[in-house]
């Protein structure tokens, strides 16, 4: 194994603090809603009260005549175009089926006016006075409502592009095979088939949705705002509003948390609007109420798959088939369902006979979109429950029966150049795994060995032990795109400016220390820029766990290009052979033993002959997608007289390449399972009768707090992946899709019951238990 | 209504709205580092300490803050050199507070958003409790929800401060 150390590094693989986490940890006004500016306008939506209607009339006389209101919009006064919220790459793949406000509503919460007030209290009561007259249609509330024949239309607007069969209520379908399923099966001796649904839930960023827009003196349009995607948002408010692109500079200052959710344009567009018709600054900020009804959510899904092995445990066949709801728009809808299959199906590659098909459906429920782990949480669900059953039926260890199938480098998979995001993939062959040792890790760690299937009892609790084995990618091969620039200072330090978009992952650090390793200088002089869209380079923003990969490759290689002009300027002022040059300790030095310090190489090319700017920028676009792999283990007791299950232990030994730095790393890993915990156990979105959220709060909706995790143990198993920047990989999502088919299979190996649909809530379970023969018990 | 309290060691007298809370009314004066998540005190992040307990902010009206004494995220390296407990050797002349300190060391920190409130949560604990146990840090900040870290490092940052701030006392 070559890990950072052996390879010499000194910036990099360090746990370097964070660049920003004085000015976070001090309360400095780094977020959105933290800038005073006069004459804000507070602008406040008016969502609709029904799930499924056409707007007849409105009526907002009444609240254009209170005082202090300065605007209201509603379809009447707005552009109609018709685009999509998710951010994503251009062309996006997800259809055009959403306008600024609509004539018709497609879940509760759906936009239908909005009102610009001197104070937000205005702003509600003119809301208020908004008169609105409704045509109910009848709701859909669930797939099978949605694609049963004669389902009422939810987008059976004639304007609308790149849905697959609006009459069909059908946003996306897949349909992708490799081998021959049908000969894969007849083939196998042993056949399994398990089929799981997942919940409603969400990202709940505790600084909810937020943007902030104003004219500059030049009357150009600023938006700052708490976004993922600060290059898609200018260039979609540019689509939307039919503003010039060159007129809108979008600003990501901090954000408070994203997760998936702010990949969405969901405000920019109104705030700007409203600054453009009134010259005045416009805050939208989304209360907790709204970001649960009106932002986004996980698709909530029901996968089936069919595995089919030799009787010696090796893949022959899988097939999975997923139904997705995308609710009321299909934001993400495409892509969300390649990546079930994309995502999960390669970590099993022996099968050669796979079978992926699906369909993204519209509902008028809340709308689905980008989530952290972005469909292959859903998918490793039903893949990692099936498999467990597969080890029991063919009676072997389910860490056996995991490495008689998974990947191992030098390998590929048909899957990755079948399937990619809402197209063809891209044909890789892996070259870092060590999922092999993660397993054996990760196994040991939670004492396998000793607890599984041994059923330890405690009064009412009966304990178990569970596994699965997860990937994900880098970056979306050949689509995602990310550059960054370099600047030398006079003093030795250097700026940084890179499109690349921290929501908190630590990406300004990380893509710091990448600079820092190539120039030979502490991360202290290099002064980070990010997500500026009038000051720093593209990219596509932070998604897809692309940041470390893609735009740490752009930084590296703008880095060498610098590093390759300061040698030029070193080696004619010490008179020495550029190849005998190397950075170090903020000098130039040579083998000589001779050396000259950064500052006065720049000093020379600044002020005294050859002139010039040291500077480079350079871009990434990568050609694959390595990815992390990860064995995740949790033991847990059930109380078989509550269904309770507690999560006693958490191990999750994770290959994620080099560790650029390793504490955030473990961050990103610890913090994804204790939001895939929530997930698995207490997280759900309730959905009434008539389509509307009933539990819009952080008091009804329950996200695991600090009493309720278990202890987490997080083991980053190093590799190097030669195709990344200093031999990383991602690591920001893949542990998310862990804990539900952990916790299922952990439930599974204390009280014998399968549980297949999320969150396993002790109502649930306990009904499961008692389903079960007691005998069993 | 005129209010008179003390931020962050300065005497303030303020004119506040009816039904003002002091989350809104901080914001308002500049203290930003003072937080909404959700306004209901579910989430902590607008927790500041109130005549040195932390409060939801969010949840007190300003009037009720009238005459007494807010310590904010901002100030809370002042205010504690100005506190004899946290007068300590280590603490003296830094700018830090030993706990946002241990933050910032430990990568307590991703997003940011929680932070001020957690900070004023643990400032809470370890000024009642110096030497709390894992159960009783993670009861401490119970109030206070973080979606990015899963907690795990802010426990631990919680304890390196408690262990610097018990070693500081015994200097």
């Amino acid at each position: 194994m070559t890990d950072a150390r052996e390879k010499g590094f000194v910036v990099v693989g360090k746990s370097e603090r964070k660049v920003d986490g004085i000015a976070l940890v001090t309360g400095k006004p780094k977020f959105v809603a933290d800038l005073d500016l006069p004459e804000t306008l507070h602008v406040k939506i008016l969502g609709s009260s029904h799930a499924h209607a056409r707007i007849i009339e409105i009526d907002t006389s009444r609240a254009e005549a209170l005082p202090c209101v300065a605007c209201v919009l509603t379809h009447k006064n707005t552009p109609p175009a018709r685009y999509t919220t998710a951010g994503q790459g251009y062309p996006e793949p997800s259809p055009y089926d959403t306008r600024m406000f609509d004539t018709k509503v497609r879940f509760v919460g759906d936009r239908v006016a909005a009102v610009a007030a001197e104070t937000d209290a205005i702003a509600l009561k003119a809301l208020k006075l908004i008169d609105v007259h409704y045509e109910e249609l009848p709701p859909v509330l669930s797939i099978d409502e949605a694609l049963v024949n004669g389902a009422p239309v939810i987008h059976d607007e004639s304007d609308a592009t790149g849905i697959y069969d609006a009459s069909r209520n059908t946003a996306a379908d897949i349909d992708i095979t490799a081998g021959d399923l049908t000969q894969g099966f007849a083939e196998s001796d042993v056949v399994v088939e398990t089929t799981c649904e997942t919940q409603y839930v969400q990202h709940t960023p505790i600084e909810p949705h937020v943007t902030l827009s104003y004219l500059d003196e030049d009357g150009r349009l600023i938006l700052r705002t708490s976004t993922q995607v600060p290059f898609h948002v200018r260039r979609i408010v540019s689509q939307v509003l039919g503003l010039p692109l060159h007129r809108i500079r979008v600003i990501k200052p901090r954000i408070g948390g994203g997760f998936g959710s702010k990949q969405e344009v969901l405000l920019e567009d109104l705030a700007g609007l409203v600054t453009l018709r009134t010259g005045r600054p416009a805050l939208i900020e989304l209360s907790r109420k709204e970001e649960f009804i009106a932002a986004r959510t996980r698709h909530p899904m029901r996968i089936r798959v069919k595995l089919g092995a030799k009787r010696d445990g090796t893949l022959n066949a899988i097939e999975m088939e997923a139904l997705s709801n995308t609710g009321a728009y299909g934001s993400h809808g495409l892509t969300v369902l390649s990546n079930v299959g994309s995502k999960t199906l390669p970590i099993y590659n022996k099968a050669q006979n796979v079978h992926f098909f699906g369909k993204a459906v519209y509902t008028s429920l809340p709308v689905a979109g980008a989530y952290r782990g972005y469909g292959a949480t859903q998918g490793y669900f039903p893949l990692e429950v099936a498999m467990d059953e597969l080890a029991e039926r063919l009676k072997l260890d389910p860490i056996e029966l995991r490495r008689r199938n998974h990947i191992r480098s030098g390998e590929s998979s048909p899957i990755f150049e079948k399937l990619g995001e809402g197209r063809e993939g891209v044909a890789q062959t892996i070259k870092s795994c060590e999922l092999g040792r993660c397993i054996e890790i990760g196994a040991k760690r939670i004492g396998w060995s000793k607890k599984r299937g041994k059923r330890m009892r405690d009064g009412s609790w009966v304990h178990g032990v569970g596994m699965s084995v997860h990937m994900q990618g880098s970056g979306i091969a050949l689509i995602d795109m990310g550059a960054a620039t370099i600047k030398m200072n006079e003093d030795g330090s250097f700026n940084l400016l890179v499109g690349a978009t921290d929501l908190g992952t630590g990406s300004d650090t990380i893509l710091g220390q990448i600079a820092a390793e190539v120039l030979g200088v502490p991360l202290s002089k290099i002064i980070v820029t990010s997500s500026d869209t009038d000051v720093t380079p593209f990219d596509v923003g932070a998604y897809a766990s692309s940041t470390t990969y893609v735009s740490g490759m752009a930084v590296q290689r703008a880095a060498n290009k610098v590093r390759e002009q300061i040698v030029k300027v070193a080696a004619g002022l010490l008179e020495e052979d550029e190849d005998s040059l190397a950075l170090a300790e903020e000098r130039v030095k040579a083998s000589s033993g001779q050396s000259v310090t950064l500052a006065k190489v720049c000093q020379h090319a600044m002020y005294q002959s050859g002139q010039f700017q040291i500077i480079a920028s350079a871009s990434c676009v990568p050609e694959e997608s390595p990815p992390p792999f990860m064995a995740s283990f949790a033991e847990v007791a059930v109380d078989t007289e509550t269904g309770f299950v507690k999560v006693l232990n958490y191990v999750a030994a994770v290959d994620c390449g080099v560790a650029i730095n390793p504490k955030m790393a473990q961050g990103q890993v610890e913090g994804s399972i204790v939001n895939g915990l929530g997930y698995a156990l207490t997280e759900e979105m309730l959905i009434s009768s008539k389509g509307r959220v009933r539990n819009p709060s952080l008091f009804d909706y329950k996200i695991l707090g600090s009493r309720d995790i278990p202890p987490i143990e997080v083991i980053l198993v190093e590799s190097y992946e030669p195709t990344g920047p200093m031999g990383a990989k991602s690591v920001g999502e893949v542990a998310i899709n862990a804990p539900v088919p952990t916790i299922a299979n952990a439930v599974y190996d204390a009280v014998g019951v399968r549980l297949t649909c999320t969150p396993f809530t002790p109502e649930k379970v306990l009904a499961a238990i008692d389903a079960a023969t007691p005998g069993d018990l | 209504m005129r209010i008179t309290l003390t931020v962050n060691e300065a005497k303030r007298e303020v004119e506040i709205e009816p039904g003002e809370t002091l989350l809104e009314l901080l914001r308002r004066e500049g203290y930003k580092g003072v937080k909404k998540g959700c306004g209901s005190g579910d989430c902590g992040a607008c927790a500041v300490l109130l005549d040195g307990r932390a409060v939801n902010s969010c949840l007190v009206l300003a009037a009720k803050a009238d005459g007494r004494e807010v310590v904010t995220v901002e100030g809370l390296a002042l205010w504690s050199k100005s506190h004899s407990r946290y007068s300590t050797g280590r603490a003296k002349g830094d700018e830090l507070h030993p706990i946002q300190r241990a933050f910032v060391e430990e990568g307590a920190i991703q997003c940011g958003y929680c932070t001020p409130g957690m900070v004023i949560a643990a400032v809470d604990l370890l000024t009642h409790n110096s030497s709390p146990s894992e159960a009783q840090i993670r009861e401490g900040i119970s109030g206070n929800l973080c979606r990015c870290t899963g907690y795990v490092k802010q426990i631990e940052a919680i304890k390196t401060a408690a262990k610097r701030m018990g070693e500081g006392a015994d200097d």
